[in-house]
């Protein structure tokens, strides 16, 4: 039973940092139907300048954030205007192979300018350790999916309260419609790039808090494919109850079964749902002939 | 050809059908065979080494845009079909003791296969949803191979014994070179004649409109599977050739770093036509090469050092992006707009 709860609250935790992710994904995906393998990158971009502020500059842990999220939502504003926009027109494949460039051209940047050598985060998050029905949880993982539910109120109240949120959803919707109506697509871009790059630093610092700043942050990356595909590419919901299935699946199948099994069970389930449901659980269903 | 000429008439179908219709193709095919057949000559060993990994890169190259290109389905399972077929080769060479070419046909059958079953989703699903289910198949086929000891070895390498044809030993680089020339030769033949039939025809329909295509009789399931099984089978043939030059046969030659390599390959090189995927493979093979060797110690980049891995996968990525953005058509189309340069001079296009 024990056990049974650590794995759950663990399960939880790590969904809730791969919906912070997978966000990020598909709010580029909605708002301009690009699919960014490059995620993975902006979270470990977000953790290395994070720690380079706190630990290299020294400053203090609010204003380290705030540059770090400045930052993210730089990185996303040019990659848009410089990578994303001359592509405008190009087949699916071009935008696919781009993000993965730009994946290369992260590695290599981060490779070069701090080297590969495992660095300790900074703990301005308390590292302490709660009892919860017998199962020690560690606050970590708390705060992960405290900052998770936040993010997600923000995103929420952003969408539904704010001018430039219902704008984008507009272009979303209908991209000519919306221009008739006076919304500057290449803004709402732009924002949905920026947006995308806030939420990878803040999937990037809990990640980094986790296992410490390195490389391996960006294989978090890989795993928000399974998440949105279950959740369906273009639904903000799908994302979070995508990465709460992939996190628990992934953590039941490496407390049980175990044997490695819990790295590839992701995919397993990907294919699964791809074959069942090729529109994810709260995709937009397109009905069309393959 | 003169710049005179307005085009290029054919007086019989036999002139028609032909595959290279001028002069100048003849002579250009011609300097090019002669170019590989002095090359094994004149490269060093490390070249030589490098010449064989560009072959084999070709054929997997060719493959592919046979796919993707041509076809117009999206695949980042590369690196697990590749796998697929040295895995076969080699165990069946290094286990059961089945000659070289059995090896290789085996290897090529069961890859056709195994891609075949994989490209089931794309009865589905198309663009980037297809893309991510290939994704899946590459993570899946690896994880099987580092998980199934009893047949694979696991994690461990897999010693593939060199390989003799006819009698003759192929275990080193230059007798080797031969082989993979004469498979990236056939390949190559194969893959242009290929799109010339009604099967080609085909998967140039669904790439371009897949509806329009159904609507003309182009049987989809049947075409996209068939496009995914040719394209394996070359992809095989590439990998048990891998297997049998390097003599080592291990999971982490194949993962999707692997995958995305060939993809920028065909990217490089030019999208949906044969030579694109050469100029390709030759590009996104021998540049590397040609860097580390600058880098080497006394060369004019010797201050990169232990950064080459980052640098080299820098230019990696640059080399994707510029292209895409710059000469989406890639090598094959820079190739065609300095023939007409010439052909129209002084005149401009």
């Amino acid at each position: 039973m024990e056990q049974f709860i650590q794995l759950t609250v663990n399960g939880l935790a790590d969904g809730a940092i791969l919906t912070l992710a997978a966000l990020g994904f598909v709010l580029i995906y909605k708002a301009s139907g690009v699919i960014n393998f490059a995620q993975g990158f902006f979270l470990a971009v977000g953790a290395y300048v994070l720690w380079t502020a706190i630990v290299e500059v020294g400053l203090h842990w609010t204003l380290g954030v705030l540059v770090a999220l400045a930052v993210g939502a730089l990185l996303g504003i040019s990659v848009e205007r410089l990578l994303l926009r001359p592509l405008v027109g190009q087949p699916i494949i071009a935008v696919i192979m781009v993000t993965i460039g730009l994946a290369q051209i992260l590695e290599a940047s981060i490779d070069l300018i701090w080297g590969t050598e495992p660095r300790t985060f900074p703990d301005f998050i308390p590292s302490g350790a709660v009892e919860v029905l017998g199962a020690r949880i560690t606050e970590g993982r708390l705060w992960a999916l405290g900052l998770t539910a936040l993010a997600l109120i923000a995103f929420g109240l952003f969408f539904t309260r704010s001018r430039q949120g219902i704008a984008m959803r507009a272009v979303a919707d209908d991209q000519q419609a919306a221009m008739v109506m006076g919304i500057s697509v290449r803004r709402t871009y732009a924002i949905a790039w920026a947006l995308a790059g806030v939420s990878a630093v803040v999937g990037g610092m809990l990640v980094a808090n986790l296992t410490g700043v390195s490389q391996s942050v960006a294989g978090f990356g890989l795993l928000v494919f399974p998440v949105v595909i279950l959740g369906g590419l273009d639904s903000v919901p799908g994302a979070v109850v995508g990465g709460a299935i992939i996190g628990l699946l992934t953590s039941y199948t490496g407390g049980y079964i175990g044997g490695g099994l819990q790295t590839v069970i992701p995919y397993i389930a990907l294919v699964a749902i791809l074959m069942v449901r090729p529109y994810g659980l709260f995709g937009q269903v397109r009905i069309e002939r393959v | 050809m003169a710049a005179t000429a307005t085009g290029v008439y054919h007086r019989s179908y036999a002139r028609d059908l032909a595959i290279h219709h001028t002069r100048s193709e003849r002579v250009r095919l011609a300097l090019v065979l002669a170019l590989v057949i002095v090359a094994p000559f004149v490269a060093g060993p490390t070249w030589l080494t490098v010449l064989n990994q560009i072959g084999i890169a070709a054929i997997g190259a060719i493959g592919l845009n046979l796919l993707v290109g041509s076809t117009g389905q999206i695949s980042l399972g590369q690196g697990g079909f590749l796998a697929v077929g040295a895995y076969t080769a080699g165990l069946l060479t290094a286990e059961s003791g089945l000659p070289f070419l059995g090896g290789i046909a085996a290897a090529v059958l069961l890859t056709a296969a195994v891609g075949a079953f994989f490209g089931l989703p794309a009865l589905r699903l198309k663009g980037l949803y297809l893309a991510i289910a290939t994704l899946a198949a590459q993570q899946i086929i690896l994880w099987v191979i580092r998980n199934w000891e009893g047949v694979t070895g696991g994690v461990d390498a897999l010693v593939v014994p060199a390989p003799t044809l006819l009698g003759i030993d192929l275990s080193t680089d230059f007798s080797f070179y031969w082989v993979i020339l004469a498979f990236a030769a056939l390949s190559a033949l194969v893959a242009t004649n290929l799109l010339r039939t009604g099967i080609g025809r085909a998967f140039v329909a669904i790439r371009d409109q897949d509806i329009a295509a159904e609507a003309m009789g182009v049987n989809l399931t049947r075409y996209k599977v068939l496009a995914f099984a040719v394209s394996s089978g070359f992809v095989g043939l590439a990998g048990a050739l891998t297997a049998y030059d390097t003599k080592i046969v291990t999971f982490e030659r194949f993962t999707l770093d692997v995958s995305i390599l060939y993809l920028a390959m065909i990217i490089v090189g030019g999208l949906g036509s044969v030579s694109g995927a050469i100029y390709g493979a030759v590009f996104m093979i021998g540049f590397p090469a040609y860097i580390r060797e600058l880098s080497s110690f006394g060369g004019p980049l010797e201050f990169i050092g232990a950064d080459l891995p980052a640098v080299q996968a820098l230019i990696f990525g640059l080399t994707i992006v510029l292209f895409l953005i710059f000469e989406p058509r890639g090598i094959a189309r820079i190739w065609g707009r300095s023939k007409d340069y010439f052909r129209l001079w002084p005149f401009r296009t």
